[in-house]
């Protein structure tokens, strides 16, 4: 057993201590890698990244701007809205006013009309009564006088005087008249 | 050479250093060379492949490449240097992480079954040319000579005096050992791991054939805590690949880094 103890010691090498062609042969594998993964597969790597990441922005830009649109659309939507409430209140409002316009009008009218009728009324009566007023007048003069001049038993010459006399007379009978048809 | 004792002694023998200078192949040829070429072309072909039809919308193979080639690009590289300055070491970082990631997978992985990266050529290989190079020139470089020595060697927010400390400390790790312990972290973690499965699998095997009769059922759970350990093994062997790569790219981005 020490025999075999001793031949391992002897022809082992010391495992901390390096072989020469391993550190070459490990030098050049590992660069030799190394010249694959630079040359070849490190940019095949970043070009796949940077056109995925591309893929994605303009995905996301597109997304954007959809939703942009989308916005602007609803704000349209939401304006046209608006204004077509606005213009809904505005037109009740005009029809309300005008409405109250027309009702004011007719009354007016109504009114107008009326006051025409009570007017021409009033005028006709008016018309009239000056009529038999002037007709009362001049029949009541006449009789008078005659029976006057019976009563005198002669006719009044003067006819300025005579007229004096009764329109006189007749203002009297206005002035006493007119308080009561007030 | 195990089993050569075991015939001629029926004495175990505990597997040792020898374990893992097996003779050459052919020539000066040995296993772990052989092995260091097959993961440069396991790798260069799975990723040549992968990347030869790249969809936008990836299929199940490009998913496998992707997410490999992600986690070198975004969770080392993109952390440890920084988003501006990353992109031309995300090649190097993701060599680095594949390269070690499938030698130490050769531990575990029938027949093959031995770690490249437990015979330290390899790695000191790596650590050494390769990594140490790299980050202090691209730190002379960003920064200049001097600028980036002190950069290095004179962190800020510490009282003067202790420079007189602190620098040399700083250049005896930065200088001297970052590339040594990067690649002896890799190495001894290989190196205990695969003879830790070597005990337990040469232990049941004696066990089961040389040991007295009651002793014959032990060899099974010496073979179970075998397989337990290869799946221990499968998680160390990640670990030191990812953080090989990991390391790697924080020397860099401490290199770039315009403060300590």
């Amino acid at each position: 057993m020490v025999n075999t103890l001793i031949l391992a010691a002897e022809g082992t090498p010391s495992p901390v201590l390096p072989h020469t062609s391993e550190i070459i042969l490990g030098l050049i594998a590992f660069l030799l890698l190394l010249w694959v993964m630079q040359k070849f597969v490190a940019p095949r790597f970043e070009a796949l990244y940077s056109e995925r990441a591309a893929k994605i922005e303009g995905g996301i830009e597109r997304a954007e701007q959809a939703q942009a649109q989308a916005q602007k659309m609803l704000d349209e939507y939401k304006e046209q809205l608006a204004e077509a409430r606005a213009e809904a209140a505005r037109i009740r409002d005009d029809a309300r006013a005008e409405g109250t316009q027309i009702v004011e009008e007719l009354r007016e009218q109504a009114q107008a009309e009326s006051a025409r009728i009570v007017a021409q009324g009033q005028h006709q009566l008016d018309a009239q009564r000056a009529q038999i007023v002037a007709e009362l007048r001049a029949d009541l003069g006449k009789v008078a006088v005659q029976l006057a001049g019976k009563v005198v038993g002669e006719a009044l010459e003067d006819e300025a005087r005579r007229r004096g006399t009764v329109d006189r007379f007749l203002n009297e009978l206005d002035a006493v008249a007119a308080p009561a048809t007030k | 050479m195990g089993e050569l004792v075991l015939a001629e002694g029926g004495v175990f023998v505990p597997p040792g250093a020898k374990d893992f200078f097996l003779p050459p192949i052919f020539g000066g040829v040995t296993k772990p060379m052989v092995l260091v070429v097959l993961s440069v072309i396991i790798i260069g072909v799975f990723f040549l492949l992968a990347t030869r039809s790249f969809k936008l919308v990836p299929s199940k193979f490009q998913f496998i490449a992707e997410s490999v080639y992600d986690m070198g690009r975004n969770s080392i590289a993109r952390e440890q240097i920084g988003g501006k300055d990353f992109k031309p070491f995300v090649p190097l970082i993701v060599t680095l992480f594949t390269f070690i990631l499938v030698n130490n997978l050769f531990g575990i992985i029938p027949i093959i079954q031995f770690p490249t990266m437990s015979h330290i050529g390899f790695p000191l290989a790596v650590a050494v040319l390769v990594v140490y190079p790299v980050y202090h020139f691209v730190g002379f470089k960003r920064h200049g000579f001097v600028g980036y020595l002190r950069n290095q060697l004179f962190p800020p927010g510490v009282p003067k005096p202790v420079y007189i400390l602190l620098a040399p400390i700083e250049f005896f790790s930065k200088f001297i050992m970052n590339p040594i312990t990067l690649a002896i972290r890799v190495f001894a973690a290989m190196f205990a791991g695969h003879l830790i499965l070597l005990v337990f699998t040469l232990a049941g095997e004696y066990l089961l054939l040389e040991a007295g009769g009651l002793l014959k059922p032990v060899s099974l759970l010496s073979f179970a805590f075998a397989i337990a350990m290869t799946f221990l093994e499968a998680l160390i062997q990640v670990i030191q690949a990812y953080i090989f790569a990991l390391l790697s790219a924080s020397y860099i981005g401490m290199a770039l880094a315009s403060d300590h």
